[in-house]
């Protein structure tokens, strides 16, 4: 069985093929069918190699399928590798894939692009797969870069607005400055291993280097330097609000569930270099939580449902980035996959609000729509609590796991988890503050909403509530992939650190409930100060990053671009240019078109030709 | 025999009548005239032919001659139909009017 993981990423290519062959000339019918079918077959195949890899005893399995060029005895192969890891993240990217596929079908219904669109999606999915099941670097960076493509294709999907078309140019910049760093850091891998297999290399890495030296350090940094990008995390977390442009399935899929936890899957993947390198581990951790708490502090001030949950995206993967730089590989993992299936349903659900509300994206412009909007509002209390870590909902597991490994780390761990749990405080604010807002107070616009129709748009949701309510119970079989991690032991924290974790959510939905739910506290009061305004206005704008980088790089760049608008370097080449075209304007005199004249110079050549013989 | 007229006097007069075509060549502006010296400069090289012929004793030089006669006509035939077509296009015969093809 586990040979057929190669079927994996074929339905989805066959898929692109098909939809992308057919040129939009497909009906709508037909291309929804082969857009999610073609995952529905993957997720298929996926979970009966899931049962057959569980069977046998959870040992990795390489399967080959043809090497991809030969030459000097560089012979990368396409080689599919398959252990606990990657069995999650397919199962993740499957299984929720699928469902954010049948919920397209209904959401891009009316769309005249709608073929292109699962074009797209199946492609990303293919690219996806490739990402997590390839056995060495060059496979593994054909996905990365592949899934960064689609992302730029579907975020300016809807290209006839040309700020789609800025959110897409600025993801991709952005995420490239990162892929820089990787690629580099791949290649001082391969220079330095000689092996561009991914367990190769990693077993080559513990046998040669040793721990804090410097050359895995400086590898980790690099490979960091692309998770950071992927994962919009400090510094390169700009672009992810900007993405929300795009249609919301992709924001589910691709920006929320799958692509952007794959700089996650990379340090999980690589975690060995990182063990090797202490000191970049920790950096992980401390950049985990600094994104974390900024995305909080920015979440709790966006008007903008989807930018409200873009900010809680990446806030959450500041969780995953704790929890790998505290050695916490299975946590985060495991939290990547809980996030997969609760913000996916939160993505999902604001999907069904907006479209409901004829797109309005503003919560300011919502407010008393549970009973208009049922499915959307049981979609937001269940996602909003699996977010906000509720007791025994799937993000409780996950997030207890990381908070607990981060406690352990030695010297630094309390503060660690003090800052991840003032970030569970945040959540508690922000998802609640949302939900206040939108389906409690009074209706403040768009008073005859009712809530879109279709099996096809109810059906993800309601399996999504479940997985959010009772994915915490999923037994994820990481324990061979990270085995010589030190988390094996039995964690033991004490009731009271146990209870603050419970308590701060908690804390934090009942200050939402005060401001936003009962009106006991005004916000009005709260503003009114100058103080608050400002940092309302800070935070508001993302602590100010898109205007310091506007200062540092972008409008420097321009400036450049705008003084050297005549290139330099085409000078030179301008030159040849004149000059030959002098030569030709001189020749050129010669041609009069008179036949007299041609005739005399061919007899003064001849008579020149011939005195010059007979005269040598 | 023939061999009565130097060889020298021949090639003299075959030089002096293709310079005097050359001339009408490069000077003539009706295009008829400059087909009539391009003949007198063929017949000169056909005469130095000939000239060369007698001298040498063999029918090499008559043979290049009746062949250079054949490219005469051919060229004549030829060229009074183009100089007909020209006339017919452009109402003239003077062969400056046609620089179309200057650079």
């Amino acid at each position: 069985m586990l040979d057929l993981i190669w079927l994996l990423p074929t339905f989805p290519l066959l898929g692109f093929l098909i939809l992308a062959l057919a040129e939009g000339k497909l009906a709508k019918g037909p291309a929804g069918w082969i857009g999610a079918g073609s995952i529905g077959l993957s997720f298929a195949v996926a979970a009966l190699v899931a049962v057959s890899f569980l069977q046998s005893g959870l040992e990795s399995h390489t399967v080959p399928i043809w090497t991809w060029m030969s030459v000097a005895g560089f012979d990368p192969g396409v080689n599919l590798y398959l252990d606990g890891l990657a069995l999650v993240m397919i199962l993740v990217i499957t299984g929720v894939g699928f469902l954010i596929h049948v919920y397209s079908t209904g959401y891009m219904a009316d769309d005249p692009d709608f073929s292109r669109f699962f074009c797209y999606m199946n492609l990303f999915v293919f690219a996806m797969l490739l990402l997590v099941l390839g056995d060495n670097l060059l496979l593994l960076y054909l996905g990365w870069e592949g899934v960064g493509l689609c992302s730029y294709l579907l975020i300016g999907f809807w290209y006839d607005d040309p700020y789609n078309g800025y959110a897409a140019r600025k993801a991709f910049v952005v995420t490239r400055v990162g892929d820089t760093a990787m690629a580099i850091g791949l290649f001082l891998l391969f220079a330095q291993l000689g092996t561009l297999n991914i367990q190769d290399m990693l077993h080559a890495a513990e046998a040669e280097w040793a721990v804090g030296s410097s050359l895995p350090a400086i590898t980790a940094l690099l490979l960091l330097g692309g998770a950071v990008g992927k994962s919009a995390q400090l510094p390169l977390q700009t672009w992810l609000p900007d993405a929300m442009a795009g249609p919301t399935p992709i924001s589910a899929l691709i920006h929320a569930a799958t692509m952007v936890t794959a700089g996650v899957y990379l340090i999980a993947r690589t975690h060995t270099l990182f063990e090797l390198a202490p000191n970049v581990q920790l950096l992980v951790a401390w950049v985990g939580l600094i994104t974390l708490l900024m995305a909080g502090f920015t979440a709790m001030t966006q008007n903008d449902i989807k930018r409200i949950l873009a900010f809680s995206t990446v806030s959450q993967i500041g969780y995953m980035f704790l929890g790998l730089g505290v050695g916490a590989w299975s946590g985060a993992i495991f939290h990547l996959m809980t996030h997969a299936f609760f913000k996916a349903l939160l993505f999902l659900g604001a999907g069904a609000v907006i479209l409901s509300l004829h797109h309005e994206q503003d919560i300011f412009r919502m407010g008393a729509k549970r009973k208009q909007l049922p499915v959307g509002f049981l979609c937001f209390l269940i996602g909003g609590l699996a977010l906000t870590a509720f007791p025994y909902t799937s993000g409780y597991f996950s997030k207890d796991e990381i908070l607990i490994a981060a406690l352990e780390v030695e010297g630094q761990g309390i503060w660690l988890w003090l800052g991840g749990v003032i970030g569970a405080f945040f959540t508690g604010i922000y998802t609640f503050r949302l939900f206040f807002v939108v389906f409690f107070g009074e209706s403040r616009g768009h008073h005859d909403a009712t809530e879109v129709k279709g099996l096809n748009i109810a059906l993800p949701l309601f399996i999504l509530m479940a997985l959010s309510l009772f994915g915490g119970w999923i037994p994820v079989p990481l324990d061979a992939v990270f085995s010589h991690g030190a988390e094996h032991e039995e964690h033991h924290i004490s009731a009271f650190m146990h209870g603050v974790m419970i308590a701060l959510p908690l804390a934090g939905i009942a200050i939402s409930y005060l401001f936003y739910g009962s009106g006991i506290l005004s916000v009005e009061k709260l503003m009114s100060l100058p103080v608050s305004r400002a940092l309302h206005r800070f935070w508001n704008s993302g602590w100010g990053m898109d205007r310091l980088y506007d200062f540092l790089f972008v409008n420097p760049f321009l400036y450049l671009a705008r003084v050297n608008a005549k290139d330099i370097v085409d000078a030179f080449y301008d030159m040849l240019a004149a000059l030959s075209r002098a030569g030709h304007l001189l020749i050129v005199r010669t041609q009069t078109g008179y036949l007299r004249w041609y005739a005399l110079s061919m007899a003064a050549g001849l008579v020149a030709l011939i005195a010059i013989g007979v005269l040598l | 025999m023939m061999g009565a007229i130097p060889v020298e006097h021949g090639l003299i007069l075959a030089g002096i009548l293709f310079s005097l075509g050359l001339i009408g060549v490069l000077t003539r502006r009706n295009i008829v005239f400059v087909l009539m010296s391009l003949e007198v400069m063929l017949n000169a090289c056909g005469l130095a032919f000939i000239v060369a012929g007698s001298r040498w004793e063999q029918a090499d030089g008559q043979i290049m001659f009746v062949l250079i006669l054949t490219l005469a006509a051919a060229e004549v035939a030829v060229g009074l139909g183009l100089i007909i077509q020209m006339y017919r296009r452009f109402q003239t015969v003077d062969i400056n009017v046609l620089s179309e093809l200057k650079g």
